[in-house]
């Protein structure tokens, strides 16, 4: 059996006195991955946050492995540079960062070591939000749109991104208005119905 | 690495790019304590009676400024999401956090304080206490300062709030502080007023990370 990586059964979430889900479940597994789907508003990062336990405010029960987040803000600080900036990361989630210039060269960003963040574009920070993910270890992926901003080559490097996690025995949910176009993902719609 | 010495890593990297900011507070202390001078129109006597209570009050004044910076950029930047959900445990690294923002508030006022002094023709024997005072004293403030500011950075417009939640709570530390400058002067012991100085802020030491985990987690909830 594979491993559970993200359990929701029956979730209930308000907000700001709109409901915006009930009786939601969801299971996720090693290799899977869950796109979000529904329009603006219906609660895909809202799920999200819930999940990270940065919006407790729900009902039900959430059980989650150790998890990766990468939200509407990227997390990356203006005043260091891409690779300070993945330092400080492998500092805090306690990994070893290995050779953090060839993780920034796969991401698309060579020679960008000791730019300062805030000179980069809102793209290429993403590109070193997408870095991060990659150095972290943790097997299920929160990424609440991840195309934001990316030209068409960082669309396919996320994808690229996301089909290597799954193979490697990773999980992804993945809050999108565009196909993910990975395969083996399946959807949850969190507009239908309304 | 482990998260303390990366948070503090980054912390200092992000002074040195910061420095004109950092340096803001530090310059406000200077200037209001010249204009005190300036505007205290009955000479040395009048000031350097006042001195002691002039220099506390502004040093709280100058911390307070400092610290409605200390957790914007990393709340606005996302980077705040990130400690709070991959630091283990997360109360330390934010302690890395505070303590360099310490370093560049309490600790460079209390190296200049004798500058200050000088200033407001504070007796050269009372230079001692007020250092030490404040060198024991503005941790706490930067603790208690930070939960405020933890619990006001949500909020678009959270200056006066901050200043609201903060000040009444910084009282002991001022009075103690100040206390303990005065009664130098006046030939009295100080020994208590240092050490209720060194237990408060070895209480809000103790207690405060865990105080500003909370106030992030709720400024986050939003």
């Amino acid at each position: 059996m594979k491993d559970r990586l993200l359990s929701i059964e029956d979730l209930r979430c308000e907000r700001d006195g709109r409901q915006l889900f009930t009786g939601l479940n969801l299971s996720v597994e090693a290799g899977e991955c869950v796109a979000l789907l529904g329009p603006n508003g219906s609660g895909k990062s809202t799920l999200l946050r819930c999940v990270t336990g940065f919006f407790p405010d729900y009902e039900g029960t959430i059980q989650v492995a150790e998890l990766a987040y990468l939200g509407h803000r990227p997390g990356i600080a203006a005043g260091l540079s891409a690779l300070e900036n993945l330092r400080w990361y492998a500092g805090l989630a306690g990994v070893d960062g290995g050779n953090l210039s060839a993780l920034l060269e796969r991401v698309g960003l060579a020679g960008y070591d000791h730019i300062l963040a805030g000179r980069l574009s809102a793209g290429q920070q993403r590109r070193v939000a997408l870095a991060r993910l990659m150095l972290d270890r943790a097997p299920l992926w929160l990424l609440d749109e991840p195309f934001t901003a990316l030209d068409t080559d960082g669309v396919d490097l996320v994808r690229a991104l996301l089909v290597a996690h799954l193979n490697g025995g990773g999980a992804a949910l993945c809050a999108t208005h565009q196909a993910l176009e990975v395969a083996g993902s399946s959807v949850l719609d969190l507009g239908a119905g309304r | 690495m482990s998260g303390f010495t990366a948070q503090l890593r980054r912390e200092w990297l992000l002074l040195v790019q910061h420095s004109e900011e950092a340096l803001n507070p530090l310059v406000f202390l200077f200037l209001a304590i010249s204009l005190f001078a300036l505007a205290t129109g009955g000479g040395p006597d009048v000031l350097r009676d006042t001195a002691p209570a002039i220099i506390w009050v502004l040093v709280l004044l100058a911390n307070l400024l400092s610290l409605e910076a200390l957790f914007r950029r990393d709340f606005e930047d996302g980077s705040l999401e990130q400690l709070l959900l991959k630091a283990e445990p997360a109360f330390l690294v934010l302690l890395a956090k505070v303590l360099v923002h310490w370093a560049m508030s309490g600790l460079a006022m209390t190296l200049l304080a004798p500058l200050a002094a000088l200033i407001l023709y504070l007796p050269s024997s009372a230079l001692p206490t007020l250092m030490l005072g404040l060198f024991i004293g503005t941790p706490a403030l930067s603790f208690i300062g930070a939960i405020g500011a933890a619990l006001t950075v949500g909020l678009r417009r959270g200056g006066v709030l901050l200043a609201l939640l903060v000040l009444p709570l910084y009282v002991p530390v001022l009075i103690f502080g100040a206390g303990a400058v005065s009664e130098q002067m006046a030939g009295i012991e100080t020994t208590a007023q240092i050490y209720w100085l060194g237990v408060i802020t070895m209480a809000a030491l103790t207690l405060a990370p865990f105080g500003i985990h909370a106030a992030l987690k709720v400024s986050l909830e939003q």
